[in-house]
């Protein structure tokens, strides 16, 4: 295994699944020349040539909507959106279209299609360039929505998602792109629809997703270091479908739950999950359910403020403690 | 003379079946929408006679005659428009959902302007394969005012793709009139914004229709890149089930279309041509009875009672968002959906 960050752990997956099915093609803006906004297109211009990476106006429905109309006819677009803010642009195509398909046609056609695009805040961005709004998608039958933290299962998945016969929704994140995490050296995916236990806990199980299972693993630690409580850190990794079991399993165990999520918290993520333990393991649970999520207010500009907004180490250690209390 | 023969029968099936299509709902006998096309028979029929079997074609919300011109059968639209087993799609499309792969037909849409980001997909597919295969993109003239218009139209010249775009400019944007609401009067006049030829063509008038297409088409195939052209038509009926379209339009404005039916001027012509009143009698016989044995078939189909939760995804064990929800609610979904 070799130590890699987030943003060289999806260009290998590109590139990787690129040499395996000549279907496969990447079309965004800055994609090719400019090697991606995020540099995760590195080098594939160079490898693959302008067929195979294409470089787009900067006009999201019609990037969507080309992805899904090649798709239908028989290749694997790889969509790239420079951020998750711009995709409210291609809303339609998306879950007009692309989601429906399969379903509205009685199965006729199906979209092989992955949207990647980053979500998250934490780099001033500001309000219209920070949301998460992975849960509107995870709200819609005939999509697949992941969202991976580690280096590792970003590559796992994405490589899982190119795949996959139907549109999924990639989703990574502005501050994970230069973290680093050990990448398996032989090929491997990760299916789609499983969670993962990123830390074995017995107390509490904080449940997150993206940059903020980094978030709670900090916490866990924190807990474990100044309370002496053991917190369990399940990675949902897969919104849709849902891995259920093993979210419940893990409660079942630990009898207490924080969510964890970096959007806001009404009607998001961890609204799910609560309601997911309430049906399924409400007999196990010692306290209701917390969730911590982004304040409900469009993303400040100023550091502090910003700081303020974004869910921290210190609420969810606190959150956590609420709820053992 | 075949040929014209040929052309009268599909402009007529696809006026025959869209009048049971409307029969069907005066009387009851299926529910929800659908957009009916009567009087822009010459556009559907006129643009596919240019076009090869496996060219693609995306429709809109009214795209019961580009189906038919591309060789739907009509049974099983009528099937689909009547929700049931039979029809395209199993009856979980609808009007406005219909796509029949082994035509290369992705679907009509019933989103304004939303079939063309999707249609130029399918052309970046063709010039990525060399498969020699041309996208017909049909839009009407409201779809003209939205950005997948513009962004579509942009992406497929910058690109050279194979595509012809077909603005069928009925002159409303469902109840408005379409010169309150757009900023030019010939929407064609919009493709050298991109640097592509812009085309209008008279509606009603199929040998003009198909010779623009044709030229159109030739132009995507050789590589030449899109064009956009715009069929000038009207519909004599309203938008939808919901409008007899006769409170926005003047009766004399619609008599005087009328009288321009490319129904009643082709026969015209035929007779013209030589063809015999007995001839064209008994293909006008055919065809009533074609559409009463395709309307039968639909309303004896069974319903796909039991496919409701089924085909979202590929693997359907992806669907099972919440497995504890679903199996427990199951029969409960199920008989909902049986009593509706």
């Amino acid at each position: 295994m070799a130590t890699k960050t987030y943003r060289e752990a999806l260009n290998e997956a590109l590139r990787e699944e690129m040499y395996r099915d000549p279907n496969v093609f990447i079309i965004g803006q800055d994609v090719g020349k400019f090697e991606g906004a995020y540099r995760v297109t590195q080098g594939l211009l160079a490898e693959f040539g302008p067929k195979r990476v294409k470089d787009a106006p900067i006009s999201e429905m019609a990037i969507a909507g080309a992805g899904i109309g090649a798709a239908m006819a028989g290749l694997r677009p790889v969509v790239e959106f420079m951020t998750i803010n711009f995709t409210l642009v291609a809303i339609d195509q998306i879950v007009n279209n692309a989601a429906k398909i399969r379903y509205m046609f009685g199965g006729q056609v199906s979209v092989p299609m992955v949207i990647r695009t980053p979500g998250g805040g934490g780099q001033q961005l500001t309000a219209q360039h920070s949301q998460n709004l992975e849960n509107w998608y995870a709200n819609t039958p005939g999509l697949k929505v992941v969202a991976p933290v580690t280096p590792a299962d970003a590559k796992g998945l994405l490589k899982a998602a190119i795949r996959d016969p139907d549109p999924v929704f990639f989703l990574e994140n502005l501050a994970l792109y230069n973290t680093r995490g050990e990448v398996p050296d032989e090929e491997y995916e990760i299916s789609i629809g499983t969670a993962d236990i990123k830390r074995e806990g017995t107390d509490i199980s904080l449940i997150a997703h993206s940059r903020m299972v980094n978030v709670a693993l900090q916490a866990a630690q924190r807990l474990q270091d100044e309370e002496g409580v053991s917190a369990e850190v399940v990675d949902i990794r897969s919104l849709r479908p849902l891995d259920t079991e093993t979210i419940v399993n893990s409660v079942k165990k630990t009898n207490h739950a924080v969510t964890v999520e970096e959007g806001w918290t009404t009607f998001g993520v961890g609204g799910e999950m609560a309601a997911l333990l309430a049906d399924q393991a409400f007999d196990y649970l010692d306290a209701p359910v917390k969730r911590v999520g982004g304040e409900e207010v469009p993303m400040p500009y100023s550091k502090p403020l910003e700081r303020a907004v974004i869910p921290s180490v210190d609420k969810v250690v606190s959150a956590a403690m609420e709820v053992l209390a | 003379m075949k040929q014209h023969m040929d052309y009268y029968r599909q402009m007529l099936r696809i006026r025959r079946c869209e009048e049971q299509i409307g029969w069907l709902f005066s009387r009851g006998l299926t529910m929800g929408t659908a957009h009916l096309s009567i009087g822009q028979e010459a556009s559907a029929v006129g643009v596919m006679a240019a076009t090869r079997p496996d060219d693609y074609a995306v429709s809109t919300h009214r795209g019961h005659g580009h189906l038919i011109a591309k060789g739907a059968d009509p049974a099983m639209m009528l099937a689909e428009i009547c929700g049931r087993a039979t029809g395209f799609c199993r009856g979980k499309g609808g009007s406005q959902h219909i796509a029949v792969r082994e035509l290369n037909f992705l679907g009509t849409n019933g989103i304004t302007g939303g079939g063309l980001p999707v249609a130029t997909g399918a052309a970046l597919y063709a010039k990525t394969r060399k498969t020699g295969q041309v996208v017909l993109s049909f839009f009407g003239d409201g779809a003209s005012n939205q950005g997948t218009f513009h962004e579509s139209l942009n992406m497929a010249a910058a690109w050279k793709l194979p595509i012809v775009y077909v603005c069928e400019n009925n002159g409303y944007a469902m109840f408005t009139p379409t010169c309150d609401v757009t900023s030019v009067v010939d929407i064609s006049v919009r493709g050298a914004a991109y640097g592509i030829p812009g085309v209008k063509v008279d509606g009603m008038d199929l040998l003009a229709v198909r010779e623009a297409a044709q030229l159109a088409i030739l132009r995507a195939r050789t590589g030449h890149g899109p064009t956009l052209l715009e069929v000038k038509t009207y519909r004599f009926c309203g938008h939808s089930k919901s409008d007899n379209g006769t409170k926005y339009r003047s009766r004399e404005e619609i008599a005087e279309w009328e009288k321009r039916d490319p129904l009643r001027t082709w026969r015209a012509r035929l007779i013209e041509e030589g063809v015999s009143e007995a001839e064209i009698e008994q293909l006008e016989a055919d065809v009533e009875l074609e559409m009463a044995e395709a309307t039968r078939f639909a309303l004896d189909s069974p319903y796909a009672e039991y496919e409701a939760l089924e085909g979202v995804y590929a693997d359907e064990s992806a669907r099972r968002y919440l497995p504890g929800f679903f199996n427990s609610s199951r029969d409960a979904a199920m008989a909902v959906e049986v009593s509706a």
